[in-house]
């Protein structure tokens, strides 16, 4: 069946900001789907509010809308584009929610709009927990034993829901419990990555667990599940046609069985311990389940556990859309999961389709066979969010991921660990809690039966301790193959311990094979990493690369997508398929797993230079090991290599492709600080670097240097001292005097970022923080020794004391630069005073307060620093102006986190023109020119608070957010607004604001009070902030702080009485004492801002919404 | 001790000498001794057993290329060769990684132990992905396994030896593994919970011409209502109609169809002409071509592996399939009352026939799955209905 002549024009869905659940697949799939769509002639009308992917740049669709994904706008949207039809299956919860309620108000079919992909039924059918459980029962699938329930809808006169009886669900929730049995697992319908879900134990926890998911649910239902813990955990990709031809694409086995949420597994493609009996019942259900929900055409995943005693199948949950595991599968095998599914959607059958990567030698109908495997592990945040539990429930709480592939489980294993960036070099031994405190075997038992993002690693630790497999499988439900294969990489880390390196080739690369990095190997032998790379040259022991072709190499393929691997050299039979060519080539190295600080912006960045390079006519080589990227799409670049970021796996690449053809460079300022760590090492090897010199880039790091740089320019900044030890650090603090911020050089995302504004907060800070900083293998060398611990930690990594400008703008420059040119693509003031991290402050371009001579000076200022640090390419400078002074406050010759946001802004590829001057090709050539803006675009951070209860939300100077939207209007008001419903704030229309203002803040706030008195609503607020707004003519009701007395602000809030919540606060009483009333707002989904500057800008957005209705336009339309 | 010592490298204790004087050194596994064979590779993930234990292989030498095999062990129920007591089929194996402990509930025994017991020679530790090219590249070569715990070789005998071997084609590799004397079947597949289980009660009566058939072939047949009489291989048309079936079987088997076609495909030119339905599969579908007219060819490298996909013309569907042949039917030397049902979309090679006029088929690739997916299972039920029309037309 052809592709359909009836539909001209598809709106597609993007997934918005990134949040835990929903990271950059859902950009891979969207970018994927307008790709796919737009070579087959169909106009695409694209709506997503997050600017940082790669899919609303405004060539991907013929008409980009970056606007809120709420029904609201995206019916004006469909009402300006009229489009044919609506794929809603590639924007992952969201558009599916999304495209659901579009379908309920009736939008969809009174501007005529067809759901492809998937119909609203089968969304619903695959989605509602009963009608699912109905649908199993009819194909004689078991479901774990399980209760629903469900909260009755409340409806008005005419019958509209206009909310759930959320108590009558509940009541009903606590009935189900002597059925079902604890422990039971509790999900709640319709949320995202298990929202509000977890295991219950015991039944208070029960009736815990059950409040929290039927609020999370938005139409306060849970399903009540058996819990099947302990059982062994599998997922199926599946892909149908409309012609009911149905594929598998990939199993994937979960190493963490189940009560533990798919996305923090531990998980391997493709299945390992399956018998063909049990895979082919697996596939035959998972087909089953396609056809009985009605998934007529695209990708589908269904999840299953298994009885490892006995082989019991059931079925746990479908996804009809593509998802982060389809992601991961396309990856795995090479098979373009949502590239194919939006042809299907279109009307292609599977036959009709080409396999790509096999250059068209085969069809699209096959199942894709490999010859390796893939271990994903996913990456956590739990540091940034002190006061949460690092222990891993069916809620998803990892911020990322990380992919490798390796011959055996036991290489990719290993090199999936250390490309999580996150120290390790492999199995790293690791410090059981409570171990030599009493009896040792229960605190190993202890380590090893909660679930936590070490588990891995405190089973290794208990197997040098003497734990069997046997033993270790009984508490944690591990799989023993597993366990006996990380048995055998510790008994061989016990070998090199005792018998150092191995002395010659074969037995080298034995154990290189196993997967053990240069740097592992050179703790377990007392050497360094680079003698162990020196040895392995000697013995000419390299790795070589196979190509992932969907066929075990079955058919040759073109495609350059590859990974390393160790294998054993026969005459006669080459093993490595790298092929380098000799053209003239440029390697872009890629930012490794998504993180806080470090996500999908330089994900954009990366990808862009793939894209503009290959314009220029060299061949594009990128480097990246995160399976949820557009980056690693072998579309992206020409080749692809899906290795970790580590110096030994980067050179050994760059060693071959330099090998033939002409390097012309890497690029390593494009992916946050992942690649930057490496730049030092490729300059040692004699790697040319493309673009500003390393040597600058570590001058705007090196305070010493760039503190003598900012004097010969005659720059400000705040006074500070830099502290090598805890000891200077104390001397330092008392010499710039308090409020201090203080933070540790080289790290991103203001990891450990802190306001110290008193002696105990500085004891903290350096005796409490610090600690947690300390990398493994520091803690190896220096057991007990906690000091020793931190000065080595200093010795690499000195502390930055700044003293705080309090009340100061921060501002944010980005810049290009070609060594003599500088463009100075954008200035954005943040709505937030310094001290906010700038990942987590919303900013407005163009400057929205700032005065024109003010906006000159910092355009200067930021000229002056480009052409001093001799930049080419791109450059961020963070400032603060403060009683007409201006700071500067660091100073980032790279690609920014705000790159693609300023490109969308002002319609200019800039992170391309970057790549490209970074090349050789002059600033001029690219002809930009400075122009006034006639829209605004602000852009705000989300936060993920909901998932880690009892974590203060108050914003600080260390980064939180996780994603990011905009908002872009005419005026600044709307684009606020627009921003705070993109990233989920519902700013309210009416009634009771609550206020409660440290006292500097007080006086701002008036103006905006009186506003929103003015325009209907009620304040109220603790005592003295109400006595400030009386005297002031403020009317205003007081109403008790918690500590107060009951009924409180906690109360009013649970009870519904407050709408909006303006809360800033300072010291560290003051700050505990609100925190509840803060926990309050976010758990009762009540907007709330903690600062002053963004509590008047909700303010504002509030007015612009109540004199005019939202407006929607496309990026498009601001350029022509 | 020293490094030197503890590192020492240990010497091959296997090695697969290919026709053209490739000499690749690993690890044994399995039985020792030497044997000889034909080098092909499978691409499957799951279902070694099946594989290792499936008659077509007879006189080959699996290169498995998928890294892990053995993680589930074997066991019982997944043997796919009716006789276990006879010789094995497949020569040797070929593997990426050594073998694991098993981990799967129905795990009863070790692979490297069960491979011991089979007497099939094995080698793992080589760069079987490499090893899969080459065969891509070259065809699939002649080769000797050989395993001995010392790693005592004659290289240039053995060399000597893989280039001496006789090719397939031409080899009747069916008499050597077909069943000596004719006996009943009435176990049907297996599912989960209960096992296998028995047709007890049988509408029909099929006689299965045993090449080297599956066990899973004859538990689908008698899933279908079938009573399954196995014949040998040689057995004559006058006699397989003397157990006055319903419906004829040609099984799957390894070898030229040309030469066992020599004393087959006079049977069954006999048994098409006597009007009964007639299904083959395989070897099976191979010579029903030969009898009715068409040529065979031996493929580059072949086909084994579960994934894949089949055009069937009659349904316009893609079904995944489980396939594992060296030869193909050249379809277009199929004469006009033959109709080509069946296609590969890998590379466009017959898959399937049926003759217009007479109630006959046959597939090339492999319906009863085992391993592999079972999407062409509903050619059992096309065989059936066409027995039921076929007893309904002689009732009438």
């Amino acid at each position: 069946m052809p592709k359909r002549t009836d539909i001209q024009s598809i709106m597609i869905i993007g997934a918005g900001p990134i949040v835990i659940g929903q990271a950059c697949e859902f950009d891979y799939s969207g970018t994927q789907a307008c790709k796919a769509l737009r070579d087959e002639g169909y106009r695409i009308i694209l709506v997503n509010s997050n600017p940082a992917t790669i899919m609303t740049d405004p060539d991907l669709a013929d008409a980009t809308y970056i606007e809120p994904i709420t029904a609201d706008a995206v019916e004006k949207i469909i009402a300006k584009e009229k489009p044919d039809a609506l794929l809603p299956t590639m924007g992952g919860q969201t558009a599916l929610n999304c495209a659901l309620e579009l379908d309920r108000l009736g939008v969809l079919k009174k501007h005529n709009v067809e759901m492809i992909g998937a119909r609203a039924d089968v969304i619903d059918k695959a989605e509602d927990r009963e009608k699912f459980r109905a649908a199993m029962d009819t194909i004689g699938l078991e479901n774990p034993r399980a209760a629903i329930a469900s909260s009755p809808p409340i409806l008005d006169e005419a019958g509209n829901i206009t909310g759930y009886d959320r108590a009558a669900g509940y009541a009903e929730a606590m009935r189900q419990i002597d059925t079902i049995g604890l422990p039971a697992i509790i999900r709640p319908a319709f949320t995202l990555g298990g929202t509000g879900g977890g295991v219950a134990y015991n039944r208070e926890e029960y009736e815990q667990i059950v409040r929290s998911g039927i609020d999370a649910s938005p139409n306060g239902q849970v399903l009540v599940d058996e819990s099947l813990l302990g059982w062994k955990e599998y997922e199926m990709e599946v892909v149908r046609d409309r012609a009911d031809n149905c594929i598998i694409i990939c199993s994937i086995e979960n190493i963490d069985p189940m009560g533990v949420h798919t996305g923090d597994s531990i998980t391997v493609a493709p299945a390992l311990t399956l018998t063909d009996k049990e895979y082919q019942i697996m596939r035959n259900a998972s087909i089953a389940v396609l056809r009985e929900i009605g998934v007529e055409t695209g990708g589908s995943n269904v999840q299953f556990a298994v009885n490892p005693a006995d082989g019991r199948l059931v079925v746990i949950e479908m996804n009809p859309r593509v998802s982060r595991s389809s992601a991961l599968a396309s990856k795995a095998t090479g098979f373009p999961i949502a590239k194919i599914a939006a042809k299907l959607a279109v009307g292609y059958t599977l036959d009709e389709l080409e396999n790509d990567i096999t250059g068209g030698a085969t069809p699209a109908s096959f199942e894709p066979t490999i010859d390796y495997v893939v271990t994903k592990i996913p990456r956590f945040a739990f540091e940034k969010f002190p006061g949460s539990e690092p222990t891993l429930t069916t809620a998803m709480k990892s911020v990322g991921e990380v992919m490798a592939i390796g011959r055996t489980f036991k290489e990719s294993l290993q090199k999936a660990l250390r490309g999580l960036e996150t120290g390790l070099t492999g199995l790293d031994p690791i410090e059981i809690e409570g171990l030599g405190h009493g009896e040792d075997y229960t605190a190993i038992r202890k380590a090893l039966a909660v679930p936590t993002p070490d588990r891995l690693l405190n089973v290794a630790q208990a197997m040098r301790l003497g734990t069997s497999a046997k033993e270790i499988n009984e508490i944690c439900k591990i799989d023993p193959w597993f366990l006996e294969q990380m048995q055998e990489i510790v008994e061989m880390e016990e070998k090199v311990i005792e018998h150092g390196l191995p002395d010659n080739a074969q037995a080298m690369r034995m154990v290189k094979a196993m997967g053990f990095s240069d740097s592992r190997l050179a703790v377990l032998a007392k050497t360094t990493p680079d003698k162990v790379a020196a040895l392995r040259a000697k013995l000419d022991v390299k790795p070589v690369y196979k190509r992932i072709d969907t066929c075990a190499a079955e058919f040759t393929s073109p495609t350059a997508y590859m990974y390393s691997t160790y294998e054993t050299p026969t005459p006669g039979l080459p093993s490595c398929e790298a092929n380098p060519s000799e053209k003239q080539k440029v390697v872009i190295l890629g930012g490794g797993p998504n993180r806080i600080g470090q996500g999908i912006e330089f994900d954009y960045c990366c990808c862009h230079a793939a894209f503009a390079l290959k314009d220029a006519g060299y061949e594009a080589i990128m480097i990246n090991c995160n399976p949820e990227t557009v980056s690693t799409d072998y579309d992206t670049s020409d080749r692809l290599y899906f290795e970790s970021l580590t110096p030994e796996d980067v050179l050994e690449i760059l060693h071959l492709e330099n090998s033939k053809g002409t390097l012309k460079g890497v690029i390593v300022q494009f992916g946050g600080q992942t690649p930057l760590k490496l730049a030092q090492t490729l300059v040692e090897e004699g790697i040319p670097i493309l673009g500003t010199s390393p040597d600058m880039i570590d001058l705007a790091e090196d305070r010493d240097r760039f503190q003598r740089l900012l004097h010969r320019i005659d720059l400000k900044q705040p006074e500070n001292g830099i502290a090598y030890s805890v000891e200077q650090g104390r001397l330092i603090a008392n010499e710039l005097g308090m409020p201090l911020v203080v933070r540790p050089s080289y790290v991103l995302g203001g990891r450990a970022m802190q306001i110290i504004r008193d002696e105990e907060a500085l004891n903290n800070y350096l005796l409490g923080t610090l600690p947690e900083l300390v990398p493994h293998d520091v803690r190896a060398k220096y057991p007990n020794d906690k000091t020793g611990q931190i000065n080595t930690l200093l010795g690499t990594n000195p502390l930055l004391f700044d003293r705080y400008l309090d009340g100061a703008i921060e501002v944010d420059v980005d810049a290009l630069c070609d060594g003599e040119d500088v463009f100075i693509c954008g200035i954005m003031e943040h709505i937030e005073e310094a001290g906010i991290h700038s990942g987590d402050s919303a900013c407005s371009l163009p400057a929205y307060t700032l005065d024109e001579e003010t906006l000159a000076k910092l355009e200067e200022q930021g000229r002056k620093l480009a052409l001093e640090l001799n930049v080419v390419g791109l450059m961020n400078v963070q400032f603060a102006i403060k009683e007409g002074e201006i700071y500067v406050l660091e100073v980032n010759p790279r690609a920014s986190r705000t790159v693609p946001f300023v490109a969308k802004t002002i319609g200019e590829p800039i992170a391309k023109i970057a790549a490209r001057v970074m090349a050789g090709e002059k600033l001029a050539t690219f002809n930009l020119q400075p122009k006034k803006l006639d829209h605004v675009a602000v852009k705000e951070a989300v936060f993920p608070f909901a998932r880690f209860p009892g974590v203060d939300t108050v914003l600080g100077p260390e980064m939180r957010s996780t994603g990011e939207v905009m908002g872009l209007d005419t005026d600044f008001s709307f684009a606020f607004a627009k921003s705070q419903l993109g990233g989920g704030t519902i700013i309210p229309q009416s009634g009771t604001v609550f206020i409660s203002l440290k006292d500097a803040d007080k006086p701002k706030i008036l103006e905006a009070a009186k506003k929103l008195v003015a325009s209907g609503f009620s304040i109220i607020s603790t005592d003295g902030t109400q006595r400030y707004l009386e005297n002031q003519g403020i009317p205003c009701a007081k109403v008790n702080k918690v500590l107060e007395g009951r009924p409180n602000i906690v109360d009013a809030i649970k009870n519904g009485g407050v709408q909006l919540v303006f809360n800033t606060t300072e010291g560290a009483q003051a700050l505990s004492d609100s925190r509840p009333l803060r926990q309050a707002a976010l758990m009762n989904k009540v907007p709330y801002y903690t600062t002053i500057a963004g509590a008047v800008a909700a303010a504002q957005g509030i007015e612009a919404f109540r004199a005019k209705t939202l407006e929607v336009r496309s990026l498009q339309s601001y350029f022509c | 001790m020293k490094a030197q010592d503890a590192w020492s490298a240990p010497k091959p204790t296997a090695l697969l000498v290919l026709a053209d004087g490739t000499v690749i050194e690993g690890r044994g596994v399995g039985a020792l001794g030497k044997a000889s064979g034909e080098v092909c590779f499978n691409t499957a993930m799951t279902g070694y057993e099946e594989i290792l234990t499936d008659p077509s292989y007879a006189g080959q030498i699996i290169t498995f290329t998928f890294p892990h095999v053995g993680n589930v062990g074997t066991n019982e129920d997944d043997i796919e060769t009716v006789d276990m007591d006879g010789t094995a089929g497949v020569r040797g194996a070929i593997l990426r990684t050594d073998i694991t402990t098993p981990s799967n509930y129905r795990s009863g025994n070790h692979f490297d132990e069960w491979l011991k017991a089979r007497k099939i020679v094995g080698l793992s530790g080589i760069d079987t992905r490499a090893l899969t090219a080459l065969i891509r590249e070259k065809g699939m070569q002649n080769a000797v396994i050989a395993h001995d715990p010392n790693g005592g070789f004659d290289v240039e005998a053995l060399k000597a030896e893989a280039a001496a071997l006789p090719a397939l084609e031409g080899m009747d590799l069916a008499k050597e593994i077909t069943t000596p004397k004719t006996y009943n079947w009435n176990e049907t597949t297996w599912a989960w919970e209960n096992g296998f289980g028995k047709q007890d009660k049988p509408t029909y009566h099929v006689v299965a011409l045993d090449f080297g058939v599956k066990r899973n072939i004859l538990r689908l047949l008698a899933d279908a209502g079938c009573r399954v009489t196995v014949v040998p291989a040689n057995t004559s048309a006058e006699e397989i109609l003397g157990h006055k079936p319903d419906g004829v079987f040609l099984s799957n088997g390894p070898g030229d169809p040309a030469a066992t076609g020599e004393y087959a495909v006079p049977t069954i030119r006999a048994l098409v002409a006597s009007g009964l339905p007639v299904f083959g599969i395989c070897l099976g579908h191979q010579m029903l071509a030969l009898a009715l007219g068409g040529t065979t060819k031996k493929m580059h490298q072949g086909h084994h592996g579960a994934n894949h996909p089949v055009h069937d013309y009659t349904t316009n569907k893609v079904e995944i399939t489980s396939m594992n042949h060296g030869f193909a039917v050249s379809a277009g030397t199929l004469p006009d009352n033959v109709e080509e049902t069946h296609v590969s979309l890998f590379d466009g090679t017959n898959c399937g026939l049926r003759v217009k006029d007479a109630p006959v088929f046959s597939v090339q690739h492999h319906p009863e799955a085992s391993p592999g997916p079972q999407d062409s299972h509903y050619l059992f039920a096309r065989f059936i209905e066409m027995i039921e029309n076929h007893k309904a037309s002689a009732a009438a």
